[in-house]
């Protein structure tokens, strides 16, 4: 647990993180996920740079060219192309930052949401929580893509429309975890303390209970990072998402649908952009878990 | 237990008036006038408008709108499809089968290979088998299950040509709908072949359709289970000398089984989005590829129907769950 509360000197801070990385490294498959992720965003942020070519290229005398170790491959494509031409590995490269975009903005928007819920239903209970937990039961009582899909219905097909829709369905899992988390930590002496010391609700909320909350937040926002990754590439590949030419690998995979059986690998290869992404962040999800909270369960 | 029951459907009350809101605030939030998107592409003479926005009861306060609606609702209207004519409710009922039949086969295919697995890793912890199957299970969950289907069709269909790409029998069979079960209707049809070519049509999306939860019960199965190896009770029965077996079979299994057999039950919502991408690849013709493909064809008194009948499912499945646990664990039984 990181018990660190706000007036903590920094060098404690640091010792608290230097514990947290001695867990962490233990895990080689978590070290192994963040290292993968790491690389990912390198090729994400330096992507005009590593792509051979660019993303919306069409090289009309090079259709559905396969990858470079079979039949008819060449260097100048080395994952081959698509059914216009377009050389698949730089529309992966570019890809990445899609869906670190994706990732990024839908935790942070779904965490910080969640967290100011969260924290006014645990701190003032009553109605308010009421009100607040019932409306995160009936997002709970929908299949989360469906609910997406649905909201992006009403919003129009677009990846920010997209990304707003997964935002919403992910909101639930947040507040339930603050508030629970805030209403165990109302109840210790350290709180009672702060109150009695005439502590304003405002701080008491974000800069007292809030820092002790962390740990299963941080856990979550892991795990639903790539469930937002997989969520806009699900909903890219109904043609709910990102829309073509964007190279967004769920929306890759549905252009390549038609072409499974006559070029498997422009099916291939978007989906395990997908699966290694995903199954990195994973690993790190499972590696943060084990190091910050052991009681913690994922199922 | 009736007095947990009354207080378990207390709580979902609100709950399902909150999703009847939903489902009701659903064609009024999309962009675009309801009556226009009821009429569809054909639009409507002004004189046809009036009369529409009297018959939809749009000319009415909204809070009017939304009593009739839930009243509807309890009679089982659901409203009619624009694209079909048809009523919402009855086009559920027919498809819904097919859902259900995929489900149940992606559940036990899960379930069967997920709790030995488990297990297995539980008992062989730290060992290679335990690190296989934990690395195998979280590739699973991490899976994409739109491009694994596409993967096994590739494989399957395309280069080993064992299995069909689409559908739920050959057109060469013509079933009578009885139960709605492809499985049980094949066997009652006596057609030869019949019911084999049912069970060739499922295999692929039960595979796609069972691997995330394949994944989550066996990692379930494995952590509930370290819990268990470690009671006392457990101890005690190594001590006595029983077998391993037995120790595991008998006393650590029972009580493991708990925990997951409640995490089985709460994949409800996740086969249902499942199902919408397992169904859509497939083109399975059930609730999931019917609620996609209403979406696109603007059909929104489907999808509107749709979206409630399936909260409403997932909120009745998830409160049998509940009960059940309640149950099958004396702690929670006796909690009153």
């Amino acid at each position: 647990m990181t018990d660190t509360t706000h007036s903590s000197a920094p060098d404690t801070r640091i010792e608290v993180l230097k514990g947290f990385w001695r867990h962490f490294k233990t895990n080689r498959g978590a070290v192994f996920g963040l290292y993968f992720f790491l690389t990912l965003v390198v090729i994400a942020v330096f992507a005009p740079l590593i792509a051979p070519h660019g993303a919306t290229d069409q090289y009309r005398d090079a259709l559905l060219v396969p990858p470079v170790w079979m039949d008819g491959g060449s260097w100048n494509h080395i994952l081959g192309t698509d059914a216009v031409g377009r050389d698949l590995l730089s529309r992966l490269i570019y890809g990445s930052r899609f869906s670190l975009f994706i990732g990024v903005v839908v935790v942070s928007v779904a965490l910080v949401v969640g967290i100011c819920l969260g924290l006014v239903a645990g701190t003032f209970r009553g109605w308010i929580d009421t009100v607040i937990m019932r409306i995160m039961d009936i997002i709970l009582s929908f299949p989360s893509l469906l609910l997406a899909l649905v909201l992006v219905a009403i919003l129009g097909p677009s990846l920010i429309n997209a990304m707003i829709a997964i935002a919403i369905v992910q909101q639930p899992y947040y507040v339930r975890l603050t508030r629970a988390a805030v209403i165990s930590e109302m109840s210790r002496e350290y709180v009672m303390a702060a109150r009695v010391s005439g502590v304003r609700t405002l701080r008491l909320m974000f800069v007292t209970v809030l820092p002790n909350c962390m740990a299963p937040l941080i856990v979550q926002a892991a795990l639903s990072f790539s469930t937002a990754i997989l969520d806009a590439a699900a909903l890219g590949f109904l043609g709910m998402g990102a829309q073509p030419p964007t190279p967004e690998w769920g929306t890759m995979l549905a252009e390549a649908r038609e072409f499974i059986l006559r070029a498997p690998w422009v099916v291939t290869f978007p989906g395990l952009a997908i699966l290694t992404t995903v199954l990195a962040i994973n690993l790190i999800g499972d590696g943060l878990r084990d190091a910050l909270d052991p009681k913690l369960k994922r199922s | 237990m009736l007095r947990l029951i009354l207080r378990k459907l207390g709580l979902l009350l609100p709950t399902f008036i909150g999703v009847t809101l939903t489902s009701f605030f659903f064609i009024r939030l999309l962009p675009g006038d309801p009556i226009l998107l009821l009429a569809g592409e054909r639009g409507v003479s002004p004189e046809r408008y009036q009369e529409l926005m009297v018959q939809f009861g749009y000319d009415q306060p909204v809070w009017q709108q939304y009593l009739t609606y839930l009243g509807n609702i309890l009679q089982g209207d659901l409203g009619t499809s624009i694209v079909t004519k048809q009523p919402v409710l009855s086009e559920f009922m027919a498809l819904f089968p097919a859902t259900v039949e995929l489900s149940v086969c992606a559940i036990i295919f899960a379930a069967v290979l997920g709790l030995p697995a488990g297990i297995l890793a539980a008992v062989r912890r730290g060992k290679t088998l335990d690190h296989t199957v934990m690395t195998t299970a979280l590739v699973g969950y991490s899976m994409p299950i739109f491009w694994w289907g596409l993967l096994l069709i590739i494989l399957f269909s395309g280069i080993l040509q064992w299995t069909p790409v689409s559908g739920r029998i050959s057109l060469m069979y013509w079933i009578e709908p009885v139960t709605g079960f492809m499985l049980i209707d094949t066997l009652l049809s006596d057609q030869e072949g019949a019911f084999w070519s049912a069970v060739n049509h499922l295999i692929l999306p039960t595979v796609v359709l069972g691997t995330i939860p394949l994944a989550v019960i066996a990692r379930q199965t494995r952590s509930a289970m370290l819990e268990v190896l470690d009671e006392d009770y457990v101890r005690t029965a190594k001590a006595k000398g029983l077998s391993t077996y037995r120790v595991v079979g008998l006393h650590a299994l029972r009580n493991a089984l708990i925990p997951v057999i409640t995490v089985i039950g709460l994949q409800i919502g996740v086969l249902f989005a499942g199902a919408i991408l397992t169904e859509t690849i497939f083109s399975w013709p059930g609730i999931g590829k019917w609620m996609v493909d209403s979406i696109f064809r603007r059909d929104y008194p489907v999808v509107q129907g749709g979206l409630l009948m399936i909260a409403a499912i997932i909120m009745i499945v998830n409160l049998i769950v509940d009960l059940a646990y309640g149950l099958i664990n004396p702690k929670i039984r006796h909690s009153e």
